[in-house]
């Protein structure tokens, strides 16, 4: 059936209904893997109905309705199947569940269902999935277009995914205090996770992933208003809001990545500049501290100078300093060299790439090769800086940062090769 | 992240192929759908694709004009890609196991062809933020 689409403001009151009505339907039924279903079905049906018959009166119960009915049909279907199979006795009580007192009250179960859905049983591809479907109320054909995936494919993993929650046995409350800290960490990780894979592949051809950070930052907004006093998601929003403010101005015309150095910062979104270095100024003056919010603390660094040059690289290093001794993480040493090379010279950057050599988790790893190249470049070593942007740009998966990388190499090689000796190009 | 699969063979793999019994034919496709089938099951499955035979198998270059010239005429030991699999999966051992799979599937008599596939990764990979 071909019918008008929905406009903005009705997708937008979708979206925000999408896990409330699930909510509702869970609570009712009391089981999470057919209400999901059944939820999805309602959403496409307001998707088809909404625009012909025009928005209800109370959107959230329509919705609430026709996923209920559905459940009823399922209930059915199940119980004759099973009364095929086994001649078990008639449910009845099943038919028409008792309404939950909670059931009627306006809670919000955003947060339980985002509890559930980043469930430490699933892997991270289907958690995002299921988060996206879930709770944020996009369709199965969406979440499979911005991941390249056929749509049966990544139905097949969010059925999958939901199958893992059940056999958790995990109830449909929010975490234990004890578990709650560690649960919340996992929610931010798969909404940091959406966020990057919006942000870092929306150079090149894949145009429709942007749609994910958007998605990923509406779902963060919507947890710092469940859980406004802490700092970690405050942290993480104000981080997203930074990094996504440069979007504009880090592809060129034809998809090319252009480094942050050479950005043109007028293009720059001043608005969501603002608002992430509120956030996270608010929060810091709490003295709370955590690593998206150091994150966050060094976005807002580079988004606040003019110019590349006017960059406060010695208060990047004590940021990075301080975020290197709240995690492992070889990414961080990584950029920590990186801020040391701006700060004390590519020497010093470079001993500290030694230091990651050794440690081998980053063994082979293309970022490793084009940091050190850079570094290299800086420290006037040419042939060797070009040597690693090749085997840097022979290393990554990504098509965008290879053709970079690539042409790089070439930048350097044609610039430090003398024309009038005429051994252009010798390097092949 | 998300790997090719490719089996290659000779030319005469087609031919071998048509050659052997009927219930051997059979086993094979059987096994192929199989597999075909647990992919989806796992969640893991882009694409895949069979290509027909290389008998009509064309070599084209453009010419001064840009015009198409072809050229049927490959060397003997020339291999062609008989078929291929795009799978996501969540490691490069996942991707190895799969390959593994596949290269054993049933021959003559049921016995493993063994035959190798090729593994290569697809530029799928986000890029960095870069300084």
């Amino acid at each position: 059936m071909i019918s008008a689409p929905l406009d903005a403001r009705a997708e937008h009151l979708l979206r925000e209904l999408a896990p409330q009505v699930l909510g509702a339907v869970v609570r009712r039924f009391r089981d999470f893997a057919s209400a999901e279903d059944a939820v999805q079905e309602a959403l496409l049906a307001a998707a088809v109905q909404w625009p012909e018959e025009g928005v209800p009166d109370n959107p959230r119960a329509w919705l609430i309705q026709v996923a209920s009915r559905r459940m009823t049909d399922y209930v059915r279907s199940d119980m004759a199947r099973r009364r095929r199979e086994t001649a078990a006795a008639l449910e009845t009580d099943q038919l028409a569940p008792a309404v939950d007192v909670a059931d009627e009250t306006d809670q919000d179960d955003t947060l339980i269902l985002l509890f559930m859905c980043c469930h430490p049983a699933l892997t991270s591809s289907s958690a995002i999935a299921l988060t996206l479907r879930a709770v944020g109320g996009l369709t199965t054909a969406e979440i499979a277009n911005a991941f390249l995936v056929p749509e049966a494919t990544m139905a097949q993993r969010i059925s999958r995914a939901k199958h893992s929650i059940k056999a958790s046995g995990e109830p449909f409350r929010l975490p234990t205090a004890q578990e709650r800290s560690e649960r919340l960490r996992a929610v931010l990780h798969v909404l940091y996770l959406i966020f990057n894979e919006g942000y870092t592949s929306s150079a090149g051809p894949h145009l429709q992933r942007l749609e994910l950070s958007h998605e990923a930052i509406r779902l963060t907004r919507a947890v710092r208003s469940l859980l406004p006093g802490d700092g970690e998601v405050a942290g993480l929003l104000a981080l997203m809001l930074l990094t996504d403010a440069r979007r504009a101005a880090r592809t060129g015309p034809d998809g090319e990545l252009i480094p942050l150095t050479q950005q043109d910062r007028t293009l720059w979104d001043r608005k969501a500049i603002s608002e992430g270095i509120a956030l996270l100024t608010a929060t810091l003056s709490k003295g709370s501290i955590g690593a998206y919010q150091l994150q966050a603390a060094i976005a807002a660094v580079h988004d606040e100078s003019a110019r590349a040059e006017d960059t406060d690289w010695p208060q990047i290093l004590v940021l990075y300093e301080l975020l290197k001794r709240m995690s492992d993480n070889p990414m961080v040493m990584l950029n920590h060299a990186i801020a040391t090379a701006m700060v004390r010279g590519p020497s010093a950057g470079l001993e500290l790439l030694n230091a990651l050599d050794a440690d081998g988790r980053l063994a082979g790893h293309h970022r490793l090769d084009a940091v050190r190249a850079h570094l290299l470049e800086m420290a006037g070593e040419h042939q060797a800086a070009i040597a690693h942007y090749r085997t840097a740009a022979n290393r990554t998966t990504s098509l965008p940062e290879r053709n970079y990388l690539m042409t790089q190499a070439a930048r350097l090689r044609e610039s430090t090769t003398s024309p009038a000796l005429g051994v252009k190009g010798t390097d092949q | 992240m998300k790997y090719i699969l490719m089996m290659h063979c000779p030319r005469t793999g087609y031919d071998t192929f048509g050659a052997w019994p009927k219930k051997d034919i059979q086993t094979h496709i059987a096994f192929q759908k199989d597999l075909d089938k647990s992919l989806r099951e796992s969640a893991e499955l882009v694409s895949a694709e069979g290509l027909a035979s290389p008998h009509q198998a064309k070599l084209v270059c453009a010419g001064k004009d840009g015009t198409p010239i072809t050229d049927g005429v490959f060397p003997e030991s020339k291999e062609f890609l008989a078929g291929y699999w795009i799978v996501e999966v969540a490691s490069p051992e996942r991707a190895y196991a799969i390959a593994a799979r596949a290269s054993a599937a049933p021959g003559p008599g049921g016995t493993p062809i063994n035959i190798p596939i090729e593994v290569r990764q697809v530029m799928s990979g986000p890029p960095d933020e870069l300084l």
